[in-house]
This record gives structure tokens, sequence and C-alpha cells, in this order.
């Protein structure tokens, strides 16, 4: 078998240095070799719960997504969906990181012990409550036009948003923001391209996407009012108001829906803030129990 | 490097004229690999889909006993290392399929068989994930039994196999480092840890080893599948390899492979193993392993209750193309 030994050396020296590997699955901390002083000015509080607002969409939005992994459509589908999953879970880690980072980490420490990252701690040793994401994200998938219409709205709000934290003033949220576009722009099209295909597809398939449409609208009332926190760290330069974006969310889902033979139901009202200061339904905490039961059961352990 | 000139049967003669045979026996004997529109006998080619849907059947039905940890993964590192995993495994997949479709097959007809238990896929994936350390140890053992099987196949005489086969190795490899990596840090963390370590390889050991198909006597396909070069070694060569790599591997982390009679044979210069119990082999491949249901009722889930979404983007493709 000699001639194969060249094959297992190859492979043996295959896996440094190159980008082939998927993001995070390396043997770094998220932000590791990066300088994490919080530039003068800028309350690190603020800073921190702002990251976890971001973050745990992110995280949320994530686990939601790998429901499907085994469960999809197509192969091709399985792929895109895992993808768009793995994207997420990186700029998850990123911002929750930079949470810790500025000492922000809640009541996780009075739980998680000292081995497990920040990261984790955040992640899996938080209580629903204390979750910081919106309302759209953590709402079950439904089928998956319902599926396809959610990732095409929580995209396109986060796109919007992270275009223009590329200029926020803290460096650290900025390049996270900057990494986040190029996958969200992915993210929103790949979406886009589903909800086109279902509106204007069969007539199945145009009732269900009908109702995807109509089950998450609601979802959208808090989704534009904005927090104390953000409305000070946007006066300081550092955070997006979603106020601000709600135009261009609102035009690029009327084109979407137009164009995909869909009714634009009406934009709900506003609503104050509820996700992002911990107002949360039942399914959150099903889907926390999921994601932490395990690192919870094992809290002295190393992984 | 394909056949040079294709020589075509005159209209209405015979499907396998001798020159085209002695043509494809030559590129074989050569070292040669085989093209998609290279003439090539009937069985060569049956063969060749059986054992290429096989093998993408058992990535796509292997992304489900890891994929039970996926929302329960107890790092977000390792949910990130985990779901990567996941989506290599579909697009293993799918290449497999796209290589079997060179040869004339169709995915979904294969998917349909699949599904109809009408073609196989590895028994491995009929065993159960009992703790997260059973991700670790899949990592080590089942895709290290992989990539022996299927370093070889870098070779294969049909080309697009052989190509699919370099890039899935590499990852393959990647995957068995991680898990690797995985019970090495279980290994250093609580004694609960370790015991769940030892569990998990006590558990897919055998099974693992079960990877490499019945032993040589029993194998009815090898000799021509050699022949043929689909194959390059035989089960037993590639089951004594990996013995030979997992003994000193099991070692370094501090687990015990669950086989008494593992010994070296200076005299062989291979590691002795027991014996490996058929009977089990047999009767999970044949569908009363404890998975088997589970297994192919999920991929028929996806497919049953998905099917609007694919007539969906068909219908929408049909538009598309008529505007």
């Amino acid at each position: 078998m000699g001639d194969e030994e060249t094959v297992y050396d190859a492979l043996d020296s295959a896996h440094d240095g190159d980008g082939h590997w998927a993001f995070g699955t390396g043997f770094d901390e998220p932000l590791a070799g990066v300088d994490t002083t919080v530039p003068e000015g800028i309350d690190a509080g603020d800073l921190g719960a702002y990251c976890l607002m971001l973050g745990d969409d992110a995280l949320v939005l994530a686990q939601r997504l790998t429901q499907w992994v085994t469960s999809s459509p197509e192969l091709e589908e399985e792929v895109a969906v895992a993808n768009v999953a793995l994207d997420l879970l990186g700029q998850a880690r990123l911002l929750l990181a930079r949470a810790g980072s500025v000492g922000v980490l809640g009541r996780s420490r009075d739980h998680a012990t000292a081995s497990v990252p920040d990261e984790d701690a955040l992640a899996y040793f938080r209580d629903p409550d204390e979750f910081r994401n919106t309302g759209l994200v953590e709402a079950p998938n439904g089928d998956f036009a319902q599926t396809m219409v959610r990732l095409l709205v929580a995209a396109t709000v986060r796109l919007a948003v992270f275009a223009r934290l590329r200029e926020s003033r803290d460096p650290v949220l900025a390049a996270i923001a900057a990494k986040g576009v190029h996958e969200l722009t992915y993210h929103r099209d790949h979406a886009a391209r589903w909800v086109l295909r279902l509106g204007d597809g069969t007539a199945e398939s145009h009732r269900r996407a009908q109702d995807g449409v109509d089950a998450v609208w609601p979802v959208l009332a808090d989704l534009f009012t904005a927090t104390a926190v953000e409305q000070r760290l946007t006066a300081a330069g550092v955070a997006v108001d979603p106020a601000d974006v709600r135009d261009e969310v609102r035009d690029v889902l009327r084109t979407v829906l137009d164009r995909a033979t869909l009714q634009l139901p009406a934009w709900p009202a506003d609503v104050p803030p509820r996700g992002r200061t911990g107002g949360h339904g039942p399914e959150l905490a099903e889907l926390l129990a999921a994601l932490q039961g395990l690192a919870r059961a094992h809290p002295a352990a190393t992984w | 490097m394909s056949a040079p000139a294709l020589e075509r049967p005159p209209a209405g003669g015979p499907l396998d004229p001798p020159a085209l045979q002695r043509r494809f026996d030559a590129t074989i004997a050569a070292g040669q690999r085989i093209e998609p529109r290279d003439w090539m006998p009937e069985g060569y080619r049956r063969t060749l889909i059986r054992q290429v849907a096989q093998h993408a059947h058992s990535e796509i039905i292997g992304m489900q006993p890891e994929g039970d940890w996926l929302l329960a993964a107890p790092s977000l590192r390792r949910k990130a290392i985990l779901l990567a995993k996941v989506q290599d495994e579909a697009g293993h997949g799918m290449y497999l399929y796209a290589a079997a479709e060179t040869l004339g097959a169709d995915r979904a007809d294969l998917t349909d068989k699949l599904i109809e238990g009408r073609q196989k896929y590895s028994s491995i994936f009929n065993y159960p994930t009992l703790s997260y350390a059973d991700v670790g140890v899949i990592g080590w053992l089942v895709d290290g039994a992989a990539i022996c099987n299927q370093v070889p196949l870098c070779r294969s005489s049909y080309g697009p196999y052989a190509r699919a086969m370099i890039r899935i190795c590499k990852e393959e490899s990647f995957h068995q480092r991680q898990g690797y990596e995985l019970l090495m840090t279980m290994m250093r963390g609580t004694d609960e840890q370790r015991a769940m370590v030892q569990d998990a390889v006590d558990r897919w050991w055998w099974p693992s080893l079960m990877m490499f198909g019945p032993p040589d006597d029993d194998s009815p396909n090898s000799a021509q599948s050699m022949a043929w070069g689909i194959k390059r070694h035989s089960n037993d060569e590639l089951r004594q390899r990996y013995v030979d790599m997992s003994v000193p591997q099991a070692e370094f982390l501090g687990v015990t492979l669950p086989d008494p009679e593992i010994a070296w044979d200076a005299e062989r210069g291979h590691y002795r193993f027991g014996r490996i119990d058929w009977a089990e082999f047999k009767r999970v491949i044949s569908g009363d392993g404890p998975a088997n249901t589970e297994r192919i009722a999920r991929r028929r889930t996806a497919r049953d209750d998905n099917a609007w979404v694919i007539e969906a983007a068909t219908a929408y493709a049909a538009k598309a193309t008529r505007e």
C-alpha cells in the first residue's frame, strides 16, 4: 500500500493556514489578538448591552435555522441553511465575546465556572429574561415558506443595521459589522430568491408563502423602536437607531413581495421594545432549554 | 486521463463489440481513468452506480446521528465545528450523487431507492449517539475508518468518483482531527467526561471495524471490483491498516479498546484483534439495527413534507424560461 502513504501525508498537512475551513471551527478564541479597549467617551455597559442584543438575535436565529438541518427540501438547501446558520453563529460568538470583553456578563458568571469562556457563559448560563433578541427571531419556524419569509425580514433588517455599523465608533463592532455585511447580503439574497419562487410558483406554494408573510408581519411591531441603550449609543456614534432603517427595510420587503405576487399586509403600529428588554414568549424558554441543557448538566466540564 | 479515440459500434451492431472492450481493458490495465463519455461494460456501470450511490446515501444518512447534537452542542465553538461538519457531509452527498449522475443515474430516483430500502447505506449510521462523546468518537473512529476506505478510492478507475474522493478525503481528515481533539479535551476534563469517552469507544469500536465490509472470503463482489480498479485493496487489508493506526491513538488518548485480544504481533508487523460478530453486522445492514427505521423515516419526511417546495421551484423555473 506504499504509494498511498503520500496521500496520507498530504492529508496531514492539508489543514494549515488556508482559508478553506468555516469561520470559528479552528482552535482560536473569537477575538484572539484583537485590541478590545473601549474608546473614550463610550459607556462600556451600554456597549456590552448592545452587543448582547445583536448577538442574541444571531444566536437564536442560528438555532432556529439549525432545526432544518437533515430535514431540508433538497441537499443544496441543507448546505445553504447550514451555511447561513454558521455565519450567524460566528457573528453571535464575536458579539458575545465583545460583550464579555467589556465586562457585561449579567448573572452568567454566577453559574459558569472559570474555565467557561465568556461567549459560552453568556450563551449557556443566562436565563430567558436576560436574553435581548427580538420576537422576530425566536418565533418557531413554521413551514419552509414561513422560515424563508422570516429569514428575509431578519436579514434585511440586520443588513441595513450592519451596513451603518461599519462606521461605529467602536472599532471592534465596526469590524464585526464589516465582516457581517458580506454574509448578510448573501442571506437576504438567498431568502428573497425563495420568496420569489414560492410566491410565484404553484398555487399551494403561493398560499403557504402568503400565510408565512401573514404570520411573520405582526412580529415586526417592536422591530423599529429603540431602547434607551440604543438611543444613547446612537447619539454617541456607536449604534444604529432601528427607526433609521425602517424605510429602507420596508422598501426592500415591498419590492420582493410585489415581485413574488404576494400581498403586503399593513405595517403593524410601533410598540415599545419587548424582546430587547427581556420580554419573551415560552418559545424562547423551550429553545434555550435545548441549547443549554447539556452545558448546564456539566458545569465543571471543559469542551 | 480519458481513453483516446472513441470507436463507435456500427449502427445496429452488438452492444459490447470486442474492440471497445479491449480499449476499456487497456485503459484499466494502464492505470488510466475511465471518463463519463467513454464506453464501459454494463456491469462496470451498474457496480459503480451501486457503490457510489451507497456511498452518497451514507453521507446523507450520516448527517443524522451527529446532527442530533447540533442544537445541544455544549459550547459555541463545538456547535460551529459540528455544523460545519454536517454541512460538509451534505456537500459530499452532492458530489457523489453528481458522480452517479455522470453514469446515467438520477438523484431523485436514487433517493427514492434509499427510502424504499432498495439501496443500502453504511450500517454504522444505524447506531444511536447517546452522549456528546459520541460526536468525538464518530470523528475519530468512524471518519478514521472512512478515510482508510476512501484514500485508495482517490485512485479509482472512474474519473468523477476519484476526483470527488480527493476532496472528500481532505475534509474527512479534518473532521477526524477535530473529533480526536474533542476527545483529548474531554479526557482532560472531569471524571464524568472521561467515562463518557470510554463508554462511547466501547459502543463504536466494533461497529467501526464492520465498516470495511465482510471478510474477504465472504465478499461476493470484491474480486470483480478489484479487477476493474473500482476497489484497490481487500476489506481485510484495509481493516488491518485501520486497527494498526487506531491502537496507538487509543493509547495516547488513554482509553481502552473493548477487545482483550488486541496485541502486537511482531512477526507479522501488525496488531492482532478479536473476532467480529458478523451476525450483528448482517442484522444491522438488513434493517434491524437500533435506528434504521428512524433514519429512513426522517429522509422520507424531508422528501414528502417538502415536495411542494420542489414543485414550486420547478414551476417558477419553467415560467422564467418562458419569459
